[in-house]
């Protein structure tokens, strides 16, 4: 191989892993922008479930934070999706439940996924669900309703400047089977149970 | 900077026994050389041009008046979206690749780029992308409607089935730019001729450089993102969907990380063929050489952090929006610094206003207005008001059309008389200059006033308000896109009769394509030049 | 020939200055707008704008000296000059500076318009293809708004009157003074809500929810519209806005309340065929005729026709399923939860007896009512 086409292997070489590596790196956009969404709280889009230390943090009874409830169903969805109560206040560290209503009035069974923003975003980090109807996909028989649980803290920490706190849940729609075949009748069990547990505390 | 000394124009059939190019249709499909793929990708981003100019024209011609005249609002998107494309991956890199391909390796002194063959297949990918990509407008469910910047989910739960179509053409067209890119980059790293360090290249060389890096970057990443709509649309992945935990706003961080460097990407070369005119008709050389090395370098860099300057509306918490809000503003900074330097390069020259000069001038002073109207949409407040209207297709179109297009009419009527051997009709060219000024001023000044004004983009039907400034711009639309048939005209007039070309044909011209006859030899410093 | 223009150079500065005010008015110039925060963005606008002219002035009447002194045919001969570090780094630093003095109060207005805390009233906003929903957060209001010009003024059968494109049959209504936040989001792909005269504009974006707000100083009727691609009708969806006082919107809010129990109200009672074409054909023409067309051919295979289509004079029961609920992955969105069931009931049966399909059934909302509750 003549000096020059050795020189141009090496240039392609190089250039050909730059183009896979961005490539891949596209890709890799994808965890990225989770991993800023969570670190910076960014997007309104909640954090998974909260484990809720044993230790409870003290209820800070000086400072009330609004939270609003908002439903939506997208497209289609023909639900009848709404929460039990519109507005709450609570206490940061105060551990609350709100129940949401949902209902198929469709005459075939549906599986729903509900999914949460929440507003201002910067609230995201300092909002805690221990139990949310929206970690799970949702089914419902022709005609059945439902009363799904939102369990939540709000961190004493969060920003002084924020004193509501808008969460907002969008229902899709998912086709009539379950993604990852879930039991409803366990799911409604291991439920009752946390709420035991917290009760109890 | 470079001084040539000894010059090898005579030895070009040497090394190897003398063979012109093939014959007939086989010479165009199979050729390796420069100059002949230079040529095609010239002729074919010219079609593109026509072809995108006929569906800006389709757009003017349904705004030309209030209410709905000519077309449903559905082929109205079909016309927006497709008008983008096929001007940004059709006409405008194009025709940069396909001056980058002619006047790179004689430039710096090579006798043809690093990958001949590769050269060839990075041509003829194009004709199979646009034609697919085109075809999609006669099939059932019409073609792409989402606009050239296909947010999803618009394009892909509710896109047309074609948009399948859509995404292999992306993807062809993301192949030819890559290997061009390469190509490039290999031929500028390893084939300079002795003696010519990269300080001392011609601009021109030194902005394909740069943009041949941009490209390696981000058409990649384009291709990830049309993958992932890909999947999302027909492999049940949620990318892009909320339904299963994927996020809209994903897709427009993609695409514009891919997006902001694009726009980089077609204008760089404009910037290196301005350099080039410039100093030529200034009988001077170009003010501050290394500083438009930096500014072009520092521009290519800080494109990679301002890409949200296009989702100010989007949600972005407000930390981020002031980062992009600065590092967008910074960006004036080295294009003020480009813009300095070339008018005192200008300033106590020697000018002369031929066709090229014309082209360039009115480039700096146009693509500065297009640049102004980019640092009021970088001050994110203001943007509020101005996104998604008029005002945005004023500011893009300024630098674009102005911009990279002037920049290449530039660059053609510069180098023509080099590719043909003989002189275009001065007068005419002169008539296509004021025209197409003329034109593109009367089409898209007024969309500032529209946008100021509260026209949202993208709508084939407007409020009364908008009426007047929507008419001159129409009538300033046809009389651009039919001016650029006088440019046609005089190409081909150039080819067929015009008056023999010298060497130099530019009397203040420097660098090596003006040490070898006009028209360029077949085979071209076969023998390398030695550079001083 | 400079002290000339020194000398004109402040009073033509003067009419400019109050042009951009005046020309406001005549769509030249972006609104000033009735907010403090519209008001803020325009004297940003202004003073950038400023700023950009002078500096365009100076260098392009630098070229432009130069074009003219500096001509071949003038008899000029070239300088050689080439560089000089001290001029580049002169002129890269005075444009940070200018920068920098652009940053501070785009800087300042910014952080005012991210401060959504402490409002009077919250409006979800929902951004459909092709029209938006206002609900009253905690009030019980709930509507659509939809475009009002008909399409005869759009298709050039009719003049276009002064409102053409910018009105709305249901207006969003805000009390003047009051700030109001928005939670806007979408129903389907993304849309984005703009009212210039207020300088908000957010996307929507279907699963997110978006804050924005507005205090309006003044009363009156502002008018925007939908600024993201959404589709066909992207450019027919528009925002009305009408800025009222405390009372009134208080009066209003009522009303709409009021209206509400009174269409459940109206679902009990049962109406003639010739009532139900009537109102049947104008709920059609606001909620249906856009995909469907006015004459019921619809525009196949995205938008089936209705004409002699078998679902409309098939089984009632299938064509009630359809509207009701939606059909799922196509375009056909779930009108039970926009619509009442007295125009449910009105917009189907006027589908099953317009355009000759003529098969005599008047559904009433009871039919709904029990379809619902099946």
């Amino acid at each position: 191989m003549t000096e020059s086409q050795n020189k141009h292997k090496k240039t392609i070489t190089r250039l050909l892993i730059a183009v896979v590596g961005m490539f891949g790196f596209g890709f890799a956009l994808v965890p990225l922008y989770d991993v800023f969404c969570d670190l910076a709280g960014i997007n309104g889009k909640t954090n998974g479930r909260y484990e809720a230390s044993t230790e409870m943090q003290e209820v800070d009874e000086s400072r009330e934070v609004r939270i609003q409830f908002i439903t939506h169903n997208n497209e289609s969805m023909p639900w009848e999706f709404k929460p039990t109560v519109t507005e709450i206040k609570v206490n940061p560290g105060q551990m609350t439940q709100v129940d949401f209503y949902a209902r198929n009035p469709t005459s075939s069974r549906m599986v729903a996924q509900a999914v949460p923003s929440l507003s201002p975003s910067e609230g995201v980090n300092y909002f805690h669900k221990t139990e949310c109807f929206c970690f799970n996909q949702q089914a419902l028989e022709a005609k059945e309703e439902i009363l799904m649980p939102l369990i939540f803290v709000v961190d004493q920490a969060l920003p002084k400047h924020i004193k509501v706190l808008t969460l907002s849940y969008t229902l899709f729609d998912q086709g009539q089977f379950d993604q990852d075949g879930f039991d409803k009748k366990v799911f409604i069990q291991q439920k009752e149970d946390q709420i035991q547990v917290l009760g109890s505390l | 900077m470079s001084t040539v000394v000894d010059i090898n124009t005579e030895n070009n059939h040497d090394d190897h026994e003398h063979h012109g190019p093939a014959k007939g249709i086989a010479r165009w499909l199979f050729t390796t050389n420069h100059k002949d793929i230079g040529s095609m990708y010239l002729w074919f981003s010219f079609l593109m041009f026509m072809i995108g100019g006929c569906m800006a024209l389709t757009i003017r011609a349904e705004l030309f008046q209030p209410g709905l005249q000519l077309i449903e609002p559905e082929f109205f998107n079909q016309m927006t979206t497709l008008h983008g494309l096929i001007m940004v991956f059709g006409a405008v890199m194009p025709a940069f690749v396909g001056l980058a391909n002619w006047m790179i390796p004689m430039m710096v002194g090579a006798p043809d780029m690093a990958l001949p063959r590769m050269n060839n297949w990075s041509f003829w990918i194009l004709p199979f992308a646009f034609t697919l990509l085109l075809s999609t407008l006669f099939m059932e469910g019409g073609g792409p409607n989402f606009g050239w910047t296909f947010y999803a989910p618009l394009s892909t739960t509710y896109a047309p089935d074609t948009v399948t179509f859509f995404i292999f053409g992306v993807h062809m067209m993301g192949i030819s730019s890559i290997m061009g890119a390469i190509n490039v980059i290999a031929t500028i790293l390893n084939m300079r001729a002795p003696g010519m360090t990269l300080m001392k290249m011609p601009l021109f060389v030194w902005t394909w450089l740069i943009t041949a890096f941009l490209l390696i970057a981000v058409m990649p990443v384009l291709a990830g993102v049309v993958t992932m709509m890909l999947t999302d649309i027909h492999f049940g992945t949620s990318f892009f969907n909320a339904a299963g935990g994927g996020d809209p706003v994903l897709f427009q961080h993609i695409f514009w990380f891919f997006g902001h460097p694009e726009v980089y990407i077609m204008i760089l070369p404009a910037f290196g063929a301005v350099s080039q005119v410039i100093p030529t008709f200034s009988r001077k050389p170009l003010f501050g050489y290394h500083s438009m090395v930096y500014a072009v370098a520092s521009i290519a860099i800080l494109s990679f952090i301002v890409w949200a300057h296009h989702m100010f509306t989007v949600g972005i918490p407000l930390v981020g929006e002031l980062f992009f809000m600065y590092a967008t503003m910074l960006i004036a900074v080295p294009t003020g610094v480009k813009v300095f330097n070339w008018v005192a390069t200008m300033f106590r020259g020697s000018l002369t206003f031929e066709t090229p000069m014309l082209f360039s001038i009115a480039f700096v002073v146009l693509f500065s207005i297009g640049g102004f109207s980019g640092l009021m949409l970088a001050i994110a407040p203001s943007d509020f008001q101005y996104h998604d209207t008029y005002f945005v297709v004023a500011h893009f179109h300024y630098v674009l059309v102005p911009g990279a297009i002037f920049g290449i009419f530039a660059a053609v009527y510069y180098w023509l008389p080099k590719w043909v051997g003989n002189m275009y009709n001065e007068k005419l060219g002169k008539m296509h200059f004021w025209l197409s000024f003329v034109g593109m001023n009367l089409t898209f000044f007024p969309m500032h006033f529209l946008g100021l004004a509260g026209m949202p983009r993208r709508i084939p039907d407007y409020a009364l308000q908008f009426a007047d400034f929507n008419q001159i711009a129409s009538v300033g639309a046809f009389m651009f896109g039919t001016t650029q048939l006088l440019f046609l005209y005089i190409v081909i007039n150039c080819i067929r009769k015009g008056e023999k070309a010298t060497a130099q044909v530019w009397e203040g011209a420097e660098g090596l394509e003006w040490t070898i006859p006009s028209p360029a030899p077949y085979h071209t410093f076969t023998t390398p030049p030695e550079v001083k | 020939m400079l002290s000339r223009l020194v000398r004109w150079a402040p009073t033509s500065l003067l009419p400019a200055l109050y042009a951009a005010d005046v020309s406001a008015e005549y769509g030249l110039n972006m609104p000033v707008g009735v907010t403090d925060i519209s008001r803020s963005v325009f004297d940003l606008h202004m003073q950038i704008f400023w700023i950009c002219v002078v500096i365009a002035v100076i260098v392009f009447g630098v070229m432009f000296y130069s074009i003219f002194k500096h001509r071949k045919s003038k008899g000029a001969v070239a300088a050689q000059f080439h560089e000089s570090t001290t001029v580049e780094i002169i002129w890269t630093i005075i444009p940070v500076f200018i920068l920098i003095l652009m940053a501070w109060p785009a800087t300042t207005t910014l952080i005012e318009m991210y401060d959504s805390s402490d409002s009077d009233v919250d409006i979800k906003v929902t951004g459909y293809q092709w029209k938006w929903r206002y609900e009253y957060i905690g009030q019980d209001v709930d509507f659509f708004s939809n475009m009002s010009t008909p399409k005869d003024e759009i298709y050039n059968r009719a003049e276009k009157n002064v409102n053409y494109l910018l009105e709305v049959d249901n207006e969003l209504v805000i009390p003047v003074n009051k700030k109001v936040r928005f939670l806007i989001t979408a129903n389907d792909v993304i849309h984005s809500w703009w009212v210039p005269d207020f300088a908000v504009k957010k996307d929507a974006i279907p699963g997110f929810i978006n804050e924005s707000w507005t205090r309006v100083n003044e009363t009156g009727i502002y008018r925007g519209q939908c600024t993201e691609l959404c589709g066909k009708d992207h450019g027919f969806m528009p925002i009305v806005v009408r800025v009222v006082e405390q009372e009134e919107y208080d009066t209003w809010i009522a009303t709409k309340q009021a209206e509400a129990k009174a269409a459940a109200e109206l679902a009990k009672l049962t109406f003639t065929l010739e009532e139900q074409m009537t109102r049947g054909e104008k709920v059609y023409a606001t909620n249906c005729a856009a995909c469907h067309q006015a004459n019921g051919a619809g525009i196949p295979p995205s938008f089936p026709a209705l004409k002699g289509s078998p679902i409309a004079v098939g089984p009632v029961e299938e064509h009630i399923k359809r509207v009701v609920n939606g059909v799922a992955g196509s375009a056909m969105q779930a009108y039970g939860a926009q619509l009442s069931e007295v125009d449910l009931a009105a917009v189907i049966t006027y589908e099953r007896n317009a355009w000759g399909n003529d098969t005599g059934d008047n559904v009433s909302a009871k039919d709904i009512v029990d379809f619902n509750n099946k």
